[in-house]
């Protein structure tokens, strides 16, 4: 699968607060879909379908060969979401330092500062 | 030196940019509004020109901005038109990724949504003579953004962006 691809299936993953809070409870260690059900009022085939879409954006495994088959996190396609938005922002940030710069300048040079209405 | 840039996904189809700036609010506008000053700080991408940059500040007025590649002479850019103009807070354009030459498979350009535009919004507000903006883009599908994001746009500057990796340390004044 492209990055993009991947990516897409990561973010429409997290775009689902009950999906995220699914994350948040599995980084405290693997559980069980009893156990991940518990805290939510949902049923077990919604959360089984959260549990599906997290699955194949890679950020959730199931252990098959364990009993009862518990869901661990897979922190990898986390961490490349976490990176896709660190690279936006640094591109970002980037032009922005040179923005700091221009506009350092043009304080510093208020005569030469023309100002349009709009 | 302002904090750093940052970025957040309000929603599927957004992200979200905000930064401050130690300027007062009509300046900072000026710095998005008018051409000669926008080239200076979006020309900055290390190895790459901005031969084009035109902007008609008004509703319903276009923009286009291009950028070249100076070894290989290959460009991409922007266009769009304003739908609000309301200075120094508030600018929005509809905007479209043009992928000129560069574009192709596992290129720039390659997955991004080139017909379909992505609505940025700058907000400016000033505090005590510091400016806060907050650039929020609305791409059409949740698709659009993450492939404008993950592959045209960030791509297009990254292309430049390993050479500016060597560069980074002290390279402020030089990438002007």
């Amino acid at each position: 699968m492209q990055t993009a691809e991947r990516l897409n299936l990561t973010f429409a993953a997290l775009a689902h607060p009950a999906r995220r809070a699914i994350l948040a409870r599995l980084a405290t260690g693997e559980a069980t879909v009893t156990a991940i059900a518990e805290p939510f009022e949902m049923s077990q085939p919604a959360i089984s379908k959260h549990l599906k879409v997290l699955e194949r954006a890679g950020l959730i495994s199931t252990d098959v060969d364990a009993q009862r088959r518990p869901r661990k996190l897979e922190p990898k396609a986390l961490e490349e979401a976490v990176d896709w938005i660190e690279r936006y922002r640094e591109i970002f940030e980037q032009s922005y330092r040179r923005l700091d710069a221009l506009l350092e300048e043009l304080q510093a040079k208020p005569s030469t500062r023309k100002h349009t209405t709009r | 030196m302002p904090k750093p840039a940052e970025v957040t996904l309000p929603s599927d189809r957004e992200v979200r940019v905000t930064r401050m700036f130690h300027a007062p609010c009509q300046l900072v506008w000026d710095a998005h509004t008018r051409p000669e000053l926008v080239r200076q700080w979006q020309s900055g991408y290390e190895g790459w020109d901005m031969p084009v940059c035109e902007m008609d500040v008004r509703v319903g007025g276009k923009y286009r901005w291009r950028w070249r590649n100076r070894e290989d002479g290959k460009q991409f850019g922007f266009f769009g038109t304003y739908t609000e103009v309301n200075g120094p807070s508030k600018l929005v354009h509809e905007e479209y990724f043009d992928p000129g030459d560069v574009g192709g498979p596992g290129d720039i350009g390659g997955a991004m949504p080139v017909g379909d535009p992505c609505i940025v919004s700058l907000e400016l507000s000033e505090q005590d003579g510091v400016t806060t903006l907050a650039c929020n883009m609305t791409f059409v599908s949740k698709a659009g953004r993450d492939g404008a994001v993950s592959t045209g746009m960030t791509d297009g500057m990254e292309y430049s962006y390993g050479r500016l990796d060597n560069v980074l340390d002290g390279q402020q004044s030089g990438a002007r």
